[in-house]
């Protein structure tokens, strides 16, 4: 059914149809939405599920871990301070190979305080062993949960499911909300791969020597290779039964084109309105999406970035002393790639600011002109600063 | 000594405990009584260790390792999920050092039982970080060597009164034991298990190798702990009704530290003002247990 809803209800909606046992949260600002609806949900019985009001979103993180490792499906969502401060979880719900569900809302990271859009809190956890969907739109949004725990509970590591602060978690959008029967068709109920029981004793994540934990580590490293076939397999049973599909990456005009922005979140949508108008004027321009950060699907972006004779990789993000953190991750992707195209790399709209069809344009029109880049990142958008001496 | 189920066996040997290690005793009166239904929750500390490496186990129930500050929160996520599968049978209880109990832990701790949340948290009392090799906590003792500690910088702040921050919450059931008090151990273990809400033990559990004592010792420095009202032996329901449990021969502290390597360097002076803190913190009991006016 069509109904008009917030980035934040979509998050809700989904976790509802979704069936979700266990809900841990701990409130930051522009995550609040998602955790206060949901607790509506289950104080009014519309969700038959427990909600922990924990203290801390440490706290909130190993409730989860809990949760799931006692057999039940578990969500929590957070963004910026809130997902820092569990970072050490995160590790450990990956390493635990726990398929739990997190709504990731990007919010810049202090100081100083804002509560603005920035990628920058949910990339920095590149590395915990989690898997991570950026979204577009609300739709986007809410098939990506949905979705996520299938694909979590296939993989057997926890998800991330990544949506801008402010641009979707409090912009009203319309979404189609699926059927419970549909989801319930597509999701089945939970099938822990093991749990905490009296009948059957096991000792979780106990001590682990030099003699098995870098088995342990591998089996992690190709479960996250097999998430790539498992993410189309699954998008494939989501498609059949709701008729909608995104791709781990969407190419978009790249066939003929020569510069191909690369894009991540709710600005691809801006992306897509400045394509249609260079296009419009003859430029041959185009654009990938990522949609799949973690695993990250290396030959995908291969494949479409070769057609163009330049990439240029646009970051709401930065990681001190290298550069934005999607065009670290597409150099990487296309430097053992023969003849690879140049990978510019602009920074832009951290911490909130607007990212401009006119901005965007400028950048293509300078990739145009240059042979290649002469820096690993530009910022644009940036004002003068008057420093005092 | 009457002691239930003293031939269920839910802990091994070969574990990997030191020789006296106070918190394997502890451990083990603690599962005979709280019997196979029991998912254990452990945050790192040296029973992380003893509990053996994989794929081995020196426990027969169902354990969770977990992160070291977590042991409050982890537990109230295990707990949902079972009353979510309709398992009302089943205990959870986490089993956690002083480090992760008095210090690291504590915000978890204080977290879950407000929310009075349905599990018995145990905590080993060792006095130091034992497992990462003898460092201070805050239940480190007044007077006491640690090599975080050392020489002339030894401990000079009293040992944080766990029990009194978690009678603070009102929770149904707070008490302290003792591994030299088997019986009163298993009292208490049972009344937790049968209670409903957030329940808190504290035992006491001696640690030869942090403590510099003679592993044969173990038992009797325990012992001495409550004898000497260090260690008094109480509990407290509902964070009003206070019962002292064992009425000591107060023998004098410098017995007691005497006999210890980790204070060996406390002068007579010293100990004498030790012994003014002991009998001001007994004097304080007596009082809350309703036995002084
Ligand atoms: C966040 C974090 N900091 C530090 C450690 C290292 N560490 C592991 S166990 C431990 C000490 C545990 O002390 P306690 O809780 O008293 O248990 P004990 O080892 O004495 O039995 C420390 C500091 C850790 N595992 N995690
Ligand atoms: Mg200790």
């Amino acid at each position: 059914m069509k109904k008009v809803l917030e980035g934040s209800q979509a998050v809700a909606e989904a976790v509802r149809l979704a069936k979700v046992q266990v809900i841990s949260a701990y409130p930051i600002t522009p995550q609040t939405h998602i955790v206060e609806i949901l607790s509506d949900y289950v104080a009014t019985g519309r969700m038959n599920a427990k909600y922990l009001r924990v203290e801390s979103e440490h706290s909130c993180m190993a409730a989860l871990i809990g949760a799931q490792s006692a057999g039940v499906r578990t969500f929590t969502a957070t963004c910026s301070q809130g997902l820092a401060l569990m970072h050490e979880l995160l590790h450990w719900a990956a390493g635990a190979r726990l398929p739990i569900v997190m709504g990731e809302v990007n919010r810049a990271l202090a100081p100083g305080w804002n509560i603005w859009c920035d990628q920058t809190d949910s990339l920095a956890q590149r590395d915990t062993g989690w898997m991570q969907l950026y979204c577009e739109d609300s739709q986007e949004v809410l098939d990506a949960t949905i979705l996520a725990y299938r694909l979590a509970e296939r993989v057997n590591l926890p998800t991330m499911v990544v949506l801008d602060a402010f641009y979707l978690s409090h912009t009203y959008e319309p979404v189609d909300v699926p059927e419970q029967e549909e989801v319930d068709r597509f999701l089945p109920p939970y099938k822990p791969a093991f749990t905490l029981d009296p009948g059957h004793p096991y000792s979780l994540s106990p001590l682990v020597t030099p003699n098995a934990y870098m088995e342990m580590r591998h089996d992690i490293a190709l479960a996250m290779e097999d998430a790539l076939a498992i993410f189309d397999e699954v998008e494939g049973e989501f498609a059949r039964i709701m008729g909608r599909r995104y791709g781990a990456v969407e190419e978009i005009d790249t066939d003929d084109a020569d510069v191909i922005f690369v894009t991540s979140g709710a600005v691809t949508s801006t992306v897509r309105l400045v394509l249609e108008e260079l296009r419009s004027r003859g430029e041959k321009v185009g654009a990938l999406k990522i949609k799949l950060f973690r695993p990250f699907p290396t030959e995908a972006v291969r494949r479409a970035l070769s057609k163009g004779r330049k990439a240029v990789v646009v970051d709401r993000n930065y990681s001190f002393g290298a550069s934005g953190i999607f065009a670290q991750e597409v150099r990487a992707a296309l430097c053992n790639a023969p003849g690879h195209p140049p990978v510019f790399g602009y920074i832009a709209g951290l911490g909130g600011r607007d990212i401009t069809t006119q901005m965007l344009s400028h950048i293509y029109f300078e990739v145009k002109e240059s042979e290649a880049p002469l820096r690993e990142s530009v910022w644009v958008g940036r004002q003068e600063v008057n420093r005092a001496t | 000594m009457q002691l239930e189920a003293m031939d269920r066996e839910l802990m091994c040997s070969g574990h990997v405990g030191c020789p006296g290690c106070g918190a394997t005793i502890a451990m083990r009166f603690a599962l005979k009584t709280l019997g196979e239904k029991t998912i254990m929750v452990l945050p790192a500390c040296c029973w992380s260790v003893i509990a053996g490496p994989f794929p081995q186990s020196s426990l027969k129930i169902p354990v969770i390792h977990t992160a070291f500050e977590t042991g409050g929160a982890t537990a109230s996520g295990v707990r949902a999920a079972l009353d979510m599968r309709g398992d009302e049978e089943t205990t959870v209880v986490v089993w956690a050092g002083d480090g992760g109990t008095f210090d690291i832990g504590f915000q978890a701790l204080s977290g879950a039982v407000e929310r009075n949340e349905n599990f018995i948290y145990i905590c080993y009392d060792n006095e130091a970080y034992m497992n990462t090799g003898i460092q201070r906590s805050s239940s480190t003792p007044y007077g006491a060597w640690t090599t975080t500690t050392s020489g002339s910088d030894w401990k000079k702040l009293r040992k944080k009164n766990i029990v009194e921050a978690l009678v603070a919450h009102r929770i149904p059931y707070a008490a302290t034991a003792n591994i030299a008090y088997p019986e009163d151990l298993v009292r208490k273990v049972r009344k937790a298990r049968e209670t409903k809400g957030s329940r808190f033990l504290h035992i006491y559990a001696s640690c030869p190798t942090g403590w510099r004592i003679p592993a044969e010792m173990s038992v009797r420095i325990a012992r001495m702990a409550v004898q000497t009202n260090i260690f008094p032996l109480y509990e407290v329901e509902n964070g009003i009704d206070y019962t002292i449990n064992v009425k000591p021969r107060e023998y004098l502290v410098r017995e007691y530290f005497k006999l210890q390597g980790r204070f060996r360097h406390l002068s007579e002076e010293d100990l004498d003002q030790i012994q003014g803190m002991v009998n001001e913190d007994w004097e304080r009991l007596l009082r809350k247990a309703g036995e002084r006016a």
